[in-house]
């Protein structure tokens, strides 16, 4: 698994915060070490009406993590008759990731949502659950120095759902271009309180 | 709990299919003092009659008790019962807070609660529980309250009372019951259903009363604001 195991697969997920919006980016490849096997494998899932969760790191434990995420959402869901709330759901993936303190899953979870359908929800942890939760922006994975920089300069306040839409696209697209280990495509979600959209962007084939 | 030797359960179902263990626990509670709860717009309020020997020390004895900051519950029947479904609804409550940092609704804790009573009629050398609850909270859905059985059943009122004199409260509140009732209304209507079945004068010693309001957040009356409204009875 290499010296760093959170690079094995390589990607990046960023999300950011609007005026009444969130908008949410993944990289789209799929490699194991220097060999990229896929460029279709989005590490960002819509987990209910109001909520999105990115889970960049070892490719494994991302799709394992997302699967525990769906069944704890549904069994809340019939239990409790109602959707999770964002904030709720960033709290059961800390719960989750520090029963795990010992051995832990391989993921940093970006998470980004809408409390009440209208006000933004941002945060982001390591891979023992523990949390940042802020009103920018908040990002993981191997191209996140880059997306760092790009975002500390683009983003800015209030920004409505278009402007957002570039800002993220912007950065993720150049920061993701400048990493090996992730790109080959990205794909954009934004979310309103009216609608989501998803578009892909065209990037380095590389 | 069980050991090897009684891993069957002493609930058992009788020819006629009933479950006579349950049937005599509700007996239990059916000696109980009376409590009652009553639910408005604007909030819930669950009251119990505190009859005790002259010379105990009322200040002692608790029998209506939060569980989380904004839900709270009272019983019928044994005292000790309800001390220890008490500290397993309160650690649910906890736990479910733990994992989510959400407050626990107040059906699912019910849920729970009721889960743990149906286990005890199901499971080797244990019997159940003598208590019926009354639990009342506000929760997303607003005001709730909620009876719950040795059974394990759970049934969501409006308005209900349990123990000595469940009938006759029960029936005094079906007149005196209306929808559009404000949360000081309720608390007053509690107050008179007590007094229709108390055997001697109600005073703020021999009686306990707990509310949620708007604030969301349960608390007992102290013993000088149940003096209040009980001189507003006069």
């Amino acid at each position: 698994m290499g010296d760093n195991i959170m690079a094995y697969n390589g990607g990046s997920v960023i999300a950011m915060a609007g005026k009444n919006c969130v908008a949410i980016a993944s990289d789209l490849r799929y490699g194991i070490q220097n060999h990229t096997v896929g460029f279709d494998f989005p590490k960002v899932q819509r987990v209910n009406e109001h909520t999105f969760v990115g889970l960049p790191g070892l490719l494994t434990d991302t799709q394992t993590f997302h699967e525990k995420l769906n069944y704890r959402m549904k069994m809340y869901s019939l239990r409790e008759n109602r959707e999770m709330k964002p904030q709720v759901v960033a709290h059961m993936c800390e719960s989750l990731l520090y029963e795990r303190r010992f051995g832990p899953y391989f993921v940093e979870p970006v998470i980004a949502g809408l409390e009440n359908g209208t006000t933004p929800y941002l945060c982001a942890m390591d891979l023992i659950g523990a949390t940042l939760k802020t009103q920018d922006f908040v990002l993981a994975g191997t191209s996140s120095q880059a997306m760092f920089g790009l975002a500390e300069t683009l983003w800015k306040p209030d920004l409505d759902a278009d402007h957002l839409f570039e800002v993220i696209s912007q950065v993720m697209l150049n920061a993701v271009d400048r990493d090996a280990l992730a790109g080959w495509g990205c794909r954009v979600w934004v979310m309103t309180p009216e609608k989501v959209t998803v578009r892909d962007l065209k990037a380095r084939q590389d | 709990m069980a050991d090897s030797r009684y891993s069957f359960s002493l609930t058992t179902f009788s020819p006629s299919g009933k479950l006579v263990q349950i049937e005599y626990a509700l007996n239990a509670v059916a000696q109980g003092a009376t409590s009652l709860g009553i639910k408005a717009l604007d909030g819930v309020v669950i009251a119990t009659e505190k009859k005790l020997p002259p010379l105990m020390d009322e200040t002692s004895v608790q029998k209506i008790a939060p569980v989380t900051d904004r839900i709270g519950m009272v019983y019928s029947g044994m005292g000790p019962d309800f001390r220890v479904l008490l500290r397993k609804a309160r650690k649910k409550a906890e736990q479910y807070h733990r994992f989510f940092k959400d407050p626990i609704p107040v059906t699912i804790l019910v849920q729970e609660v009721a889960n743990i009573m149906q286990e005890y009629t199901q499971s080797g050398g244990v019997r159940p529980f003598g208590v019926s609850l009354m639990v009342c909270g506000w929760d997303d859905k607003g005001p709730q309250l909620y009876q719950v059985d040795p059974s394990g059943a759970y049934f969501a009122w409006k308005a209900s009372a349990l123990g000595k004199g469940m009938i006759q409260a029960k029936s005094f509140l079906e007149k005196r019951y209306n929808e559009e009732m404000k949360i000081e209304d309720a608390i007053h209507c509690a107050l008179l259903t007590l007094k229709e079945g108390f055997d001697g004068q109600l005073s703020s010693s021999n009686i306990e009363v707990a509310v949620v309001r708007e604030d969301k957040v349960f608390t007992l009356l102290s013993p000088a604001q149940i003096k209040e409204y009980l001189d507003e009875l006069e």
